[in-house]
C-alpha cells in the first residue's frame, strides 16, 4: 500500500503512478481486509514493451544477415546462384513498387484468409461434435489425428483430380490442411477445462448448448490458441504449396511469382519471395495471433506466470 | 427407486433426502459413499453437515443439486432448484466481477437493466461494489468467494448448497465471511445446506448440525443449535458444543487419525 502522503504530492511522482495510488486510496477502505493487489495498473509504456520484446529477434535476425553476407563474400558459391543479403533486400525493395507484386499480395492473402475461415468453421463444428459426442471422438478421433500429419501436398493431385487447376482445389488443400489442427486443438483445450468451472456453470443453470457457448469455449480458449496458431501455420504452408503446383493463368500470386523466379533461374527472385513468405506467416503470426493470446491471457491473469 | 421427490411449493420441507445410496464404481471396484440417508431441512432451515474426510458429503451435495444421480433413494428440493458453492470459487477468469455475478442472470434471460440494477444490489450486500469492473484474478481469495457468493445468489433459488466453501481461506477471512453470510441468510430467509469439517463452523453458522460417519457415509447423530444470533465462533456455546460434536464424531469415525482439526 502507498503511503497517504503520496495523495498530497502526486506532482512528486510520474503522472500513471500518481493514477494509480489515487485509485488505490479510493478503494482503500475495501482493500484493508483484503490485502488487495493492483500490479496489473503499473505498466510501461507501449513502445518500450514492444522494444523489449522485439529486440533480441531484432538480433537474431541480424546475426543472420551476417552470417549470410560472410557466405557470399567467400566466395563458396557465385552470386547469381547465391546472391548477398543486400541485393535480396534491394530487390524486395523494389518489387513493392510494382502494383503486380500487391495484386499478388491480395490474391495470395484472400485465399489465405478465406481458406483459413472456413477451415476454423469446419474445425469448430467437427471439434465440438467430437467434444459432444463421444462415439465421434471414438471413431474419427484418432483419424483426424491422422489427417493433421499427413502432408497436405499429398492432397493436390487428388483435388486437381476433382477440381481442375483453380481457385477451388487450392482451397480445398488449404481447408483440409488446417481444419484437423483446429479440431484437434479444441478437443485438447476442452480436455484441460478445470472441471469446476464446467460445475459451476451447470449449477448457475447453463445447460446444453448454452453451457458450451458461455462456459466451455471461452474456458477452453487459452489452450485452443495452441490449436488456431498451428492451424494457420499448417493453411499457410498448404496454401504456398499449392500456389507453386497450381497455377492460374490470370491469377497472380506470391506462388506463381516464386514459381516464376525458379523457371527463369533468377535466384534474387527466388530470395525476395521467401523472404516476403516468411515475413507475412510471421506477422500474422505475432500480431493476428500474439497480440490477442497476450490480451487474453493479461485479462485471466496468466501472464505472471508465463513470465517468471 | 431413485428420482426425484416432489416438494409441495410452498410447504414447509425446502430439501427432502429419502433413503439415499450412492455407490461409485461398479464391481470389485465400487465404493459406497452414501448408505441409506433420510433428513429433512425446513424452508428457512440452515442445516450444517459435518464429519471426516470420505463420510460422502460432496457426494450428497451433487445429489441434491442434481449434478449426479443416487444410486438408490430419491431426493426432493422446494421450486426453483438450487444454488451451489464450492470451496474453488470457480470464478470465469474471462469475466469481470460483475458480469460473473450476472451470469446466471443472463442464463435466465433477464432483461438488461433488470440485470445491471440486481447485479449491483448482490455486489453491495457482500461489499464488493467498489470492484465490479475487475477481473477475479485481481482479487483476494476471501474477495472471490465473495463474488462466489454473490453470484450463486443471482441463481434465484431458494436453496443453497454450500461445499466447504470458506476451507480454504485464513481464520481472520472465514470470520469475517461467516458474519455476511448470517447477515445474508437473514435478510433473504434462505434455506443452506452447509458441507463443512471444521466443527466449530458447523456450530457458529448452523441452526442443526448433522454428523456423518464415513466410509460409507452415513447419518449418525444430529444437533439442534439453540445459540442465538450473532454469534461469535470463540464464545463458550459455541466451543462447548463443537466440543461435544467433535468427542461424537472421534468416537464414530474409523480410524483415529483424520478427524477434523478444530480451528
Amino acid at each position: 500500500m502507498p503511503p497517504r502522503q503520496s495523495l498530497l504530492f502526486p506532482d512528486r511522482r510520474s503522472s500513471d503512478e500518481a493514477t494509480t495510488s489515487v485509485a488505490r486510496a479510493a478503494a482503500a477502505p475495501e482493500l484493508a481486509d483484503a490485502g488487495f493487489v493492483a500490479d496489473s495498473a503499473r505498466r510501461r509504456p507501449l513502445w518500450r514493451r514492444l522494444f523489449a520484446r522485439l529486440a533480441p529477434g531484432l538480433g537474431g535476425i541480424a546475426l543472420l544477415y551476417a552470417i549470410w553476407a560472410a557466405v557470399v563474400a567467400s566466395g563458396w558459391r557465385p552470386e547469381w546462384v547465391l546472391p548477398a543479403p543486400k541485393a535480396v533486400l534491394h530487390r524486395i525493395w523494389i518489387e513493392l513498387a510494382y502494383v503486380d507484386t500487391w495484386i499478388a499480395l491480395r490474391i495470395t492473402l484472400q485465399r489465405a484468409l478465406l481458406g483459413y475461415a472456413i477451415a476454423l468453421a469446419i474445425g469448430l463444428f467437427v471439434g465440438l461434435a467430437m467434444v459432444r459426442l463421444r462415439w465421434l471422438r471414438g471413431a474419427f478421433g484418432g483419424f483426424t489425428t491422422g489427417l493433421q500429419t499427413l502432408p497436405s501436398i499429398v492432397w493436390f493431385p487428388f483435388a486437381i483430380l476433382m477440381f481442375q487447376l483453380g481457385e477451388a482445389a487450392i482451397l480445398f488443400v488449404v481447408v483440409l490442411g488446417a481444419a484437423p489442427s483446429i479440431a484437434n486443438g479444441l478437443l485438447d483445450a476442452v480436455d484441460q477445462i478445470p472441471p469446476q468451472l464446467v460445475k459451476a456453470g451447470r449449477s448457475l443453470g447453463a445447460r446444453g448448448f448454452t453451457l458450451y457457448r458461455r462456459v466451455v469455449i471461452p474456458a477452453a480458449l487459452p489452450g485452443f490458441v495452441n490449436g488456431l496458431k498451428q492451424g494457420w501455420a499448417f493453411s499457410w504452408r498448404s496454401l504456398m504449396a499449392g500456389e507453386l503446383i497450381v497455377i492460374i493463368g490470370d491469377r497472380p500470386s506470391i506462388g506463381t511469382r516464386l514459381a516464376a523466379s525458379r523457371d527463369l533461374a533468377d535466384a534474387e527472385g527466388l530470395m525476395a519471395w521467401m523472404i516476403v513468405i516468411l515475413a507475412i506467416g510471421l506477422l500474422i503470426h505475432l500480431f493476428g495471433f500474439g497480440l490477442a493470446e497476450q490480451r487474453m491471457m493479461g485479462k485471466r491473469g496468466l501472464l505472471g506466470a508465463q513470465r517468471s | 427407486m431413485s428420482g426425484r421427490l416432489v416438494v409441495e411449493e410452498a410447504g414447509p420441507v425446502a430439501i427432502a433426502v429419502h433413503d439415499v445410496s450412492k455407490v461409485h464404481g461398479h464391481g470389485s471396484s465400487a465404493v459406497q459413499a452414501l448408505d441409506s440417508i433420510r433428513f429433512d431441512v425446513r424452508r428457512g432451515e440452515f442445516a450444517c453437515i459435518v464429519g471426516a474426510s470420505g463420510c460422502g458429503k460432496s457426494s450428497l451435495l451433487h445429489l441434491i443439486a442434481g449434478l449426479d444421480q443416487p444410486t438408490s433413494g430419491q431426493i426432493g428440493v422446494t421450486g426453483g432448484g438450487t444454488s451451489m458453492m464450492f470451496q474453488d470459487p470457480a470464478l470465469f477468469p474471462w469475466l469481470s466481477v460483475e458480469q460473473n455475478v450476472a451470469f446466471p442472470l443472463e442464463v435466465r434471460g433477464v432483461p438488461k437493466a433488470e440485470r445491471a440494477a440486481k447485479v449491483a444490489e448482490l455486489l453491495e450486500l457482500v461489499h464488493l461494489a467498489a470492484f465490479s469492473r475487475r477481473q477475479p484474478h485481481e482479487l483476494s481469495g476471501g474477495m472471490r468467494q465473495r463474488v462466489a457468493l454473490a453470484r450463486a445468489l443471482a441463481n434465484a433459488s431458494h436453496v443453497l448448497l454450500m461445499d466447504e466453501p470458506f476451507a480454504a481461506l485464513d481464520a481472520m477471512m472465514r470470520d469475517k465471511l461467516h458474519d455476511d453470510l448470517e447477515r445474508i441468510v437473514e435478510a433473504t430467509g434462505l434455506t443452506v445446506l452447509f458441507v463443512t469439517h471444521n466443527v466449530r463452523e458447523a456450530v457458529r453458522l448452523g441452526d442443526r448440525v448433522l454428523l456423518f460417519s464415513s466410509r460409507p457415509g452415513r447419518l449418525v447423530a444430529e444437533w439442534p443449535v439453540a445459540i442465538p444470533h450473532p454469534r461469535r465462533i470463540e464464545s463458550r456455546e459455541v466451543t462447548d458444543l463443537a466440543a461435544v460434536i467433535t468427542e461424537r464424531l472421534r468416537s464414530c469415525a474409523h480410524a483415529p487419525a483424520p478427524v477434523a482439526a478444530v480451528s
